[in-house]
Parts: C-alpha cells; structure tokens; sequence
C-alpha cells in the first residue's frame, strides 16, 4: 500500500498506478534460490490463511461438547449451513462424504476474499489467477472422478457428451457438449472468482486513492468529501460481494457434482 | 483524448447480461411471491441461473484486459 499512496502526492493529481503494482509483488528477500517455492507476499497470506483455518477448526472440534461453546458453535453452524443449505438441498443424501470437501471450499474463499477488507493487508489472495484456477482445477477433478466412479467411464463419458438427439444433429451436438461440459464449467468457476475480486479490489484502491487525493483544503474537496461519505457504502458492497461469491463457488461445485452423481436420463 | 476503445467495448458487452439478469432475478422475486413456500428452491436455481448468466459478463471484463 506503501508504494501506491507514494504515487499520488497527498493533494497531488489523481493517478491510478498502472495495474500490475497492485497485484504483482516481489519475492520476500532470502528466499529467491528456493525455486517454485520462493515466498512472496500472496503465498504467505496462503500459508497464514490455511494455518489459521487448521487452527479454527481444531480448537473448534478437538472437544467436542453436547453444550457447545462459542468457537464450536460458530464452527458447526459452518458445517451446518454447507450440509443441510448446499448439499442435502442440490445433491440430496448421496452426497454427504461432499461436505468436508465443500466446506473447505467455503471457509478457504470466504477468508482468502475477506482479506480485501482487512486493515493493513487489503489484498484478495483469490484475485491472483493461479488460486482460484487451482480451486477449480480440484473441482473439475472432482466432479469427473465422482461421475466415473458413479457410474463407469464409458457410460459417464457417453452421459455427459452424447445428448438424447437424432443421429443426424449429433455431430455438431457433441463438441458443444465437450466445451461447456468439461472446459467451460471449471474456465467460468475460475473467472468468476478472480475477476469479481480483482474488480472489488481496483475499486476498494480507487475509492481510498480518492480520498487521499483530494480531502484536502482546495477545489477538489467536495470530490473527497463525497468520495469519504460513500467509502461505507463501498466496503458494505464489498463485504456482500465476498460472501456471494464463497457461496456461489461451493454452490456451483456441488451443482457440478450432483450432476455427476444424479445422471438425468 | 486517450484511451483503451476495450472500455467501450466492455461497456457494451455488459447490455446482454444486464437484461439478461432484469429478468432473471425478477422472474424469481415474482414466483417467490406468489408462492413463499417455494422460495429456497427457486432462490437456489436462482443463484444457478445468475452464475451462468454472469459468466458472460465475466469473460467481457477479463477480455477487455487481455486483448
């Protein structure tokens, strides 16, 4: 955050700093010979996010009591929501060995986003492409082991790509078939994620810039004071936004899922 | 003046969805009002719904970066 507020001069002209200084940053000195595994500042929010969810849920269930504390409570009503709200409500009882799986997905994102928002760190690890790419590499996985050990590889496959249509139409049938089923829903997945969080967070970076531009004494004050009044109302939005899309990702996967479980003819 | 012509090609791209989603989520309010005992179910298709929709938009906004 350092190097953007250096780029607008407080009561300077408003620039927006070019795009990749705000998603690209530079691995963590002392670690640049260690390879793929070179640590830079997104995959420490990775480890810490991973860490603190581990730790979570371990104090929330090593005890489990028939009177539930705070942190237990808080926990179950996860896993309760993920279980009774996605899963028995998309996939039915089939798909209960589904739910660690999906609410990992959901606290995983929902933190990783919730990052935006965080004072002093105000970045979504989910806004770089290698996450939420990685995310829906694991569902497509998923979903296409579910279908083949459900119901055999040959009948999951001729399931999924030949529709119940005339002999004659198939052959134009059969890739669009390909590309939504198998190439098309995990690309959507992962584009969905990233590009609402990379939007939020440009938008999050040009309400604060504008802020710090312009509220000072000069013509441009009701251009900051507007700017300070609605800053509420963009972080609310925000915050809305983070919980819709952890939501709409998990519901998505088991929709994927339930498909590969509940075969539709 | 300068600038990206993939701004106004985006803001182009986003007419489809948005009337798309118009009657998408209105559809679903008015089916959830008249019958409310309906409304988990069609706020779930819903959602599904919206996400489809939405991916068109989606890939407007990252095209309009990429290319």
């Amino acid at each position: 955050m350092s190097s953007i507020l250096a780029a607008v001069d407080y009561g300077g002209p408003w620039e927006l700093p070019p795009i990749g200084e705000l998603f690209n940053f530079p691995v963590i000195p002392g670690t640049e010979n260690w390879g793929i595994f070179a640590v830079n500042r997104v995959s420490l929010m990775l480890l810490t996010s991973t860490i603190m969810l581990c730790a979570f849920f371990y104090v929330a269930f090593v005890k489990p009591r028939i009177v539930p504390n705070r942190i237990q409570s808080l926990a179950e009503s996860i896993v309760d929501f993920i279980r009774n709200g996605i899963v028995l409500e998309i996939i039915g009882p089939k798909g209960l060995k589904y739910v660690p799986l999906l609410t990992c997905f959901f606290v995983f994102i929902f933190l990783n986003n919730l990052f935006k928002l965080t004072p002093g760190i105000m970045l979504p690890t989910t806004s770089r492409i290698h996450v939420a790419g990685l995310l829906a590499v694991i569902v497509w996985l998923v979903y296409i082991g579910a279908g083949i050990k459900e119901q055999g590889f040959l009948h999951y496959f001729k399931e999924t790509l030949v529709p119940p249509a005339p002999k004659m139409i198939l052959p134009i049938l059969v890739p669009i078939e390909f590309i939504s089923n198998l190439i098309l829903r995990p690309f959507t997945l992962m584009v969905r994620l990233f590009a609402n969080m990379v939007a939020g967070h440009i938008l999050v970076v040009i309400t604060l810039i504008t802020i710090h531009a312009f509220l000072v004494w000069g013509p441009g004050l009701p251009v900051g004071i507007f700017a300070l009044v609605i800053s509420p109302l963009v972080f609310g939005f925000e915050l809305f936004i983070i919980g819709l899309q952890a939501y709409i990702f998990t519901m998505l996967a088991a929709v994927y899922i339930s498909s590969s479980l509940n075969p539709a003819h | 003046m300068e600038g990206s012509i993939n701004v106004i090609g985006y803001g182009l791209a986003t007419l489809g969805p948005a009337i798309g989603l118009g009657i998408l989520i209105g559809k679903a309010l008015e089916s959830m009002a008249r019958q409310p005992e309906a409304a988990g179910m069609v706020r779930t298709s819903m959602f599904i719904g919206i996400a489809v929709v939405e991916a068109l938009a989606l890939l407007g906004f990252v095209l309009a970066f990429a290319l």
